[in-house]
């Protein structure tokens, strides 16, 4: 038997190190995600000293009038934003993918700034345009921008983006056959509208529905900022947790806002599935036609659109230079130098940079490795499919709900992480738990992309699967990659929800840095200190597309045939 | 070195002879049972189709032989060592995909030399024996080239280079040619037989294409539903079909409806034909008489010949070098068969659509199946 000496079985399997991989990644999986959101389950069960009291905080809440009225502000604020952005996203959407209207690449570009920018910039700029001291204040006949109106105003432009991209997918679905089968049969562009173009996006218009919803409701910036008297759900838990230290009723907000989070969840996966049917292998892309009147109302709609959302973020960098808004208009840097407004100076600037540094370098890591190993590998499916519903499960759990968890798991009396409470290691776990299931997705979706017989051909080679993913499988998915760590490295920087019940006195956040001068009446710094969060962002995602360009021409030549 | 195993099969004393030994097999998916009690001896050497429509279990059968996907039940040998256990990269084997599975961001050389370089050879080594390989497929001088730059004949050779570079003792091939040009597949055909056959490597290939399997397999394993329908040489298959299935599937058939009539003849529509029937099947059971186009005689039929029938020309199919012809037996509807009349015959005999003719349907080349249930 010695000629099999190549035949040997190894020291460890290959199997064995996937499993133990698997089984390594559902353990963090579990610690970053599942064990926060049980600690807060069981929280809002017990009382103050820890003893089981099954849903008496829920009745002290619903018995407090002071909370519900919370609960039917969030709803409002929510329903009436809802109701607002889907149409005019949709008319946006429609613009971009239906008209042969000129500009569409940069009126995409605008339609995704506000992701740029934390949420309450565009509170910010309401302030400076309808608030105490506003220009634009007479519009508002004699109502305030501090309430509901300006909440929703704001909110409306901070979720525009994603209902945009949403309906936008929606509608580049289209089978082109089905308008020229329509034209062929002589039909009207309105009875084409109602019966073709309108029930194809109608599952995306519902999942986008509920995006927003979900946003809106579980959204901390806006409302802290620009919310004056009027409490919201977020805002009224984060005032139990860090004003009344009432941890078991922070706990029931926590978990009132996980349900319009978990139905949305689940709507939106049975729309996915419908969606997907809707178009098959063969169908055609559509290319509209020319017509010159439907793409000038379009062009001008669209102009009125991006011009608020440029205004939104404008006013408040402009602000920012601003020396005394708005008696004195002359420009300085003078709100540039926080050291006079904020205790730490630069230094919050500094924390988020290292924060989101962090979270795109070792969230990217745990993800693209965590997707591969669920993705690719023979291990045990059970093993497998806990692995991929633990990466599914953030997508469900808003940030101000993760947030929570976090600090009831680490500050529990039996927990062994009590000493991460105000670190930065924290900070950035959290992040990525928040962040961690769009990029397991975009990392998913690029691995099912790449042939599925790498594996097996490696091991007929009895070449081990980390060489292959190392020599192959990364070097294949890098704009994926990519991709992600430009997301994580952006939503860490703007993040506040999730954060703002995590720092410490040495990893306070810009983005909280701007809540704080903010409520002590320095709102020019906070201006300052969001231009800041706002240009790196947008540096970071510039950055980006060049790499993404160098990477393309010199790393991937052998994508060019 | 003793390979830490209790499995060298029970058939030691054959070891030299069969390779592969293949006993019991079966693979469930949830319900579905993709194979079902699997039977196959293989020698060293050979050259083994498993051919079958999608689904038979064709894939799952070498998928479980290369360990990629586990059997349920059952066990392979290779070369006398039990691998029913093996994960793949200890059953030494090469594979070649339907998609190729060539690495887009390495040369068309790294490629080749994937499996090497884990072998710890010197780089010279791996460069001559890179450089060998791509000239036993015809590729030498694009070794700097991407895949993404070569034709899908030109990969397909790539994957057929880089699955023996390191010598294996069985070579996989799943559906190697399916994703290929008519012509190019034509001649990949030629070229794969003629490695195999240079190296020697044991080698089993999965298709649904019976021309492919016919040409270039030395036996021909086919499946349906999961079970082995049939196992033989290309013209036993092709001559002598275990049954109908294999009969039908593998080039065109007449079957038409009878019952067995004594020893030697079958009863068609009232007709007494000769025919020669296995022993199983009862006197007086309906069965199932087949015949292959081409093997229906016309020239030189008197009439007077045991398998005569009068029959009427319905159809007339042109299809190029010859014509297939629907032929329906006169006063009895019932028996439809086909034919194919070259250009030749058609010309010399004048046959037309609507003419009514003689046909002879050799004892020899009529065989007998037990009727389906279902027939």
């Amino acid at each position: 038997m010695s000629g099999d000496a190549r035949l040997r079985r190894p020291l460890i399997r290959e199997q064995t190190v996937a499993t133990l991989l698997v089984l390594a990644l559902i353990i963090v999986l579990v610690l970053i995600i599942a064990l926060p959101l049980w600690s807060l389950l069981s929280k809002s069960l017990q009382n103050a000293s820890g003893g089981y009291v099954g849903l008496a905080n829920f009745a002290t809440y619903f018995a407090t009038p002071s909370m519900v009225s919370a609960l039917f502000n969030s709803l409002g604020v929510a329903l009436m934003t809802t109701l607002l952005v889907v149409p005019l996203a949709f008319a946006y959407a429609y613009a971009l993918t239906r008209s042969r209207m000129p500009a569409k690449g940069v009126f995409m570009g605008i339609a995704l700034l506000p992701i740029f920018a934390p949420s309450l910039l565009g509170a910010i700029s309401l302030i400076y345009l309808f608030g105490n001291q506003g220009v634009l204040k007479g519009l508002l006949f004699g109502h305030s921008i501090y309430g509901p109106i300006g909440i929703v105003f704001a909110e409306v432009c901070y979720c525009f983006p994603h209902a945009v991209m949403i309906i936008a997918t929606g509608l580049r679905l289209a089978d082109g056959r089905l308008y020229e089968v329509a034209e062929a049969l002589g039909t009207k562009p309105t009875r084409v509208f109602f019966t073709i173009t309108l029930p194809g996006v109608r599952y995306a218009a519902i999942s986008a529905a509920f995006v927003v919803f979900t946003l809106v409701i579980t959204d901390f910036g806006i409302p802290k900022v620009i919310g004056g008297q009027f409490t919201v759900l977020a805002t009224d838990a984060y005032k139990q947790i860090v004003g009344q230290q009432n941890f078991e009723m922070g706990a029931v907000v926590g978990l009132i806002l996980l349900v319009p989070a978990v139905l949305a969840f689940f709507v939106d996966r049975q729309i996915q599935k419908r969606q997907v049917a809707l178009l098959s292998a063969r169908a055609v892309a559509y290319e509209p036609k020319p017509a010159p009147m439907r793409d000038a109302l379009l062009l001008a709609f669209s102009s009125v659109i991006g011009l608020v959302l440029v205004a939104m973020l404008g006013m408040a960098i402009w602000a920012s230079f601003i020396r005394y808004w708005p008696y004195n208009l002359s420009l300085t840097l003078a709100h540039y130098n926080f050291g006079e407004f904020e205790p730490g100076g630069w230094e919050p600037y500094l924390t988020s940079l290292a924060m989101a540094g962090c979270v795109a370098t070792f969230g990217t890591g745990l993800v693209f490795l965590g997707a591969y190993l669920v993705e690719k590998t023979k291990v045990p499916m059970p093993l497998r499919s806990l692995a991929h519903f633990l990466a599914m499960l953030p997508m469900a759990v808003p940030g101000l709900v993760l947030g929570l968890g976090y600090v009831f798991f680490i500050n529990a009396k039996s927990s062994p992480f009590g000493w991460l409470y105000g670190t930065l290691a924290v900070l950035v776990i959290n992040t990525i738990a928040h962040f961690y299931t769009v990029g397991h997705i975009t990392a998913t979706t690029a691995l099912k992309q790449i042939d599925g017989e790498f594996e097996a051909v490696s091991a007929s080679l009895k070449v081990p699967f980390w060489t292959t993913f190392r020599r192959v499988t990364v070097p294949i998915s890098m704009p994926a990659i990519l991709d992600i760590a430009v997301y994580m490295f952006v939503n860490a920087l703007t993040t506040i929800s999730a954060v703002v019940f995590l720092y410490g006195p040495s990893t306070k956040l810009a983005s909280i840095s701007i809540i704080h001068m903010d409520e002590s009446g320095a709102t020019a710094p906070a201006a300052a200190m969001a231009t800041c969060i706002v240009l790196t962002a947008i540096g970071a995602k510039t950055l980006h597309v060049v790499l993404d360009r160098l990477v393309f021409s010199r790393l991937q030549v052998w994508r060019k045939r | 070195m003793l390979l830490g195993i209790g499995g060298r099969m029970a058939g030691e004393a054959g070891a030299e002879a069969v390779f592969v030994a293949i006993r019991n097999l079966s693979k469930h998916f949830g319900a579905f049972q993709a194979l079902k009690d699997i039977h196959l001896d293989v020698k060293r050497g050979e050259f083994v189709s498993f051919l079958g429509p999608s689904g038979c279990g064709k894939t799952t059968l070498l998928r479980a032989i290369a360990g990629l996907d586990r059997q349920s039940g059952g066990t392979i040998a290779i070369n006398g060592r039990d691998v029913s256990n093996a994960p793949p990269s200890e059953r030494d084997f090469g594979i070649v995909f339907q998609s190729y599975a060539l690495f887009p961001n390495l040369t068309i050389a790294d490629n080749v030399g994937y499996g090497l370089v884990n072998q710890r050879r010197s780089k010279a080594e791996i460069t001559a024996r890179v450089a060998e390989l791509l000239a036993m497929v015809g590729l030498s001088g694009q070794l700097t080239k991407y895949p993404a730059q070569l034709s899908g004949g030109q990969q397909q050779r790539v994957a057929l280079a880089r699955a023996l570079a390191t010598s294996p003792s069985l070579l996989l091939l799943d559906e190697p040619l399916s994703a290929l040009d008519a012509q190019v597949r034509l001649r990949l055909r030629e070229e794969i037989r003629d490695v195999q056959r240079r190296l020697g490597v044991t080698t089993f290939m999965v298709t649904h294409d019976q021309e492919e399997a016919l040409s270039m397999a030395e036996r021909i394993v086919v499946m349906n539903h999961g079970v082995i329908e049939q196992i033989g040489t290309p013209e036993e298959i092709y001559r002598n079909p275990a049954t109908t299935f294999v009969a039908e599937f593998v080039g065109r058939i007449s079957l038409l409806p009878g019952v067995a009539h004594g020893i030697d003849a079958v009863e068609m529509a009232g007709r007494r034909f000769l025919a020669t029937r296995a022993a199983e099947i009862a006197d007086g059971a309906a069965v199932e008489v087949g015949i292959r186009p081409e093997a229906i005689r016309v020239r030189g039929v008197t009439g007077s010949e045991p398998n005569a029938l009068p029959v009427r020309i319905t159809d007339l199919e042109f299809l190029g070098a010859f014509c297939r012809a629907t032929l329906v037996a006169e006063g009895a509807p019932g028996l439809t068969l086909i034919a194919d009349f070259s250009a030749n015959l058609l010309r010399d005999l004048g046959l037309q659509q609507g003419a009514a003719i003689t046909v002879d349907l050799p004892a020899d080349a009529l065989r007998v199946f037990p009727a389906r249930a279902s027939a």
